[in-house]
């Protein structure tokens, strides 16, 4: 009976600890333009595309990510491709022009994943016709870096006709990211800073105290040094003044610009590293077997 | 005086943003977005439709039945004031994800049919717009899955206290989503009979 017991408890427990692994699989972080997790290509082939593609991205601003892996099971092809899309973020902020090639291996499928920017300049049905024209007859032959090259070739010279906003120099910064939010915690900010730091430590170190905070919370909300010295210098000043102004009886609420929310250009790539850029998905695209 | 005065004011703006109400907003906003896509997306697959019937039509006009079927949905479905209004009103949302679901079906038969055509299949135009309407229904079930999430989302927080509390003063509803029984209706695979033939 007790044995009985004990067999079905680890029987469920078994069962439980199974479960995780029938979910959906995991989307691999992103470190690479080629993700190989099936070991297909070999080391020198996974560099030539990774520079191909490192140089196109460099070039004309768009990115390109290739993905094999075993399997999507029990997902579609599509359903996981999606998921990808939306844990990468491919291609830049409000440019949305990514292109992901998912490859799963041992289910004979693949997918071009295009981003909403270039919709237009692969629509879906010439994303079909490069699976199942350019590459599906390759993988067919078992020639994978083939089949991906030239795929990453034809969609490179679709992308090519395309006329995007130009690849960013070095890191962009964006103006259009001010919102009313950022400014009005700056303004609380500031005006408790004032207050307290004003009267704690005397009108000097109290403008130098509340300065470094307005500019410890920009460092926090924008990211930028240069911006996180304007917003103390700013914080610093107004703080000094309202105490000079105070002292005579004049403004005393304290107030004005703590420095505005600049958001860091939605850029990445710089270095050796590789990420997405924020670009957006819409589930365009095409899927193929082979 | 007027410190104590401005004190106030930023306690009230805070107290308005801490019971949710721009949380409400945004998330509101965000469904109405969501819808807007799904809608557009649907759009697109009709626009598709007469394209793909008179091409089928080239290569298999005795397939009346099926044609003429997709063509009255069409007319149907594009009869339906599909307006962001629609949300508010659950009978009119089930209506509207009925006749798409019948749509979904008219076509997936109409695709079933096709295969029975070797030119038709192997016709670059066919094959081009098979592509397109593909793309499109996995747009649409993209779209579908986001709106389900910001509707989750809406729905949720507008049920939580204490921004239920604002949510009624203001009344703002919950938002119908997607039905499971409409989602298997449309799940279900066509049923093909070879007996007819």
């Amino acid at each position: 009976m007790l044995r009985r017991w004990v067999a079905s408890i680890a029987a469920g427990t078994a069962l439980l600890l199974a479960l995780p692994a029938a979910a959906e699989v995991a989307v691999p972080p992103i470190a690479a333009h080629v993700t190989d997790l099936t070991g297909t290509l070999s080391g020198s082939q996974i560099q030539a595309l990774e520079s191909r593609l490192r140089d196109f991205e460099r070039a004309k601003g768009s990115q390109l990510a290739v993905l094999l892996l075993p399997s999507t099971q029990p997902e579609t092809i599509e359903q996981y491709s999606i998921r990808v899309a939306e844990a990468w973020k491919i291609g830049r902020a409000r440019v949305d022009d990514g292109v992901i090639l998912v490859i799963a291996k041992n289910d004979r499928k693949l997918r071009i994943e295009v981003g909403r920017g270039l919709e237009g300049a692969i629509p879906d049905a010439l994303a079909k016709r490069i699976v199942s024209d350019v590459i599906a007859p390759r993988f067919k032959s078992v020639d994978f870096f083939g089949g991906v090259s030239a795929g990453c070739d034809a969609l490179i010279k679709l992308i090519e006709g395309e006329a995007l906003p130009p690849a960013p120099k070095s890191r962009q910064i964006d103006l259009r990211g001010i919102d009313f939010q950022t400014i009005f915690w700056f303004f609380v900010a500031l005006v408790i800073g004032d207050a307290i730091f004003r009267r704690v430590f005397g009108r000097v170190t109290g403008a130098a105290v509340s300065g470094a905070l307005v500019g410890a919370i920009v460092w926090f909300a924008v990211g930028v040094l240069a911006f996180a010295v304007i917003g103390s210098l700013i914080g610093f000043f107004i703080t000094l003044i309202n105490g000079m102004a105070s002292r005579r009886g004049g403004w005393t609420s304290g107030g004005g610009w703590g420095g505005s929310g600049w958001s860091g250009g939605g850029f990445s790539g710089g270095g050796g590293g590789f990420s997405g850029g924020g670009g957006d998905f819409g589930g365009g695209g095409a899927s193929g077997s082979w | 005086m007027r410190k104590i005065g401005s004190a106030f004011l930023v306690l009230a703006v805070t107290a308005l943003a801490g019971c949710g109400y721009n949380d409400i907003q945004r998330s509101d906003e965000q469904v109405k977005s969501a819808w807007s896509e799904v809608l557009n997306q649907y759009q697109r697959r009709n626009d598709l439709v007469p394209n793909l019937v008179n091409t089928v039509k080239g290569f298999a006009a005795q397939e009346q039945q099926v044609l003429t079927q997709v063509t009255e949905l069409r007319s149907k479905v594009g009869s339906i004031q599909a307006t962001p209004e629609l949300l508010n009103d659950p009978a009119a949302f089930r209506k509207f994800q009925e006749a798409q679901g019948q749509m979904s079906q008219a076509l997936s038969r109409l695709l079933v049919v096709a295969e029975n055509y070797p030119q038709l299949k192997s016709d670059a135009n066919f094959r081009d717009l098979q592509a397109q309407l593909e793309g499109t229904e996995n747009r649409i079930a993209v779209a579908r899955n986001r709106y389900i999430k910001a509707v989750q989302e809406y729905n949720v927080l507008i049920r939580q206290f204490p921004v239920n509390l604002t949510a009624m003063m203001f009344s703002y509803q919950t938002k119908p989503n997607f039905a499971v029984e409409d989602e298997k209706a449309i799940a279900k695979p066509p049923t093909v009979d070879f007996g007819k033939k």
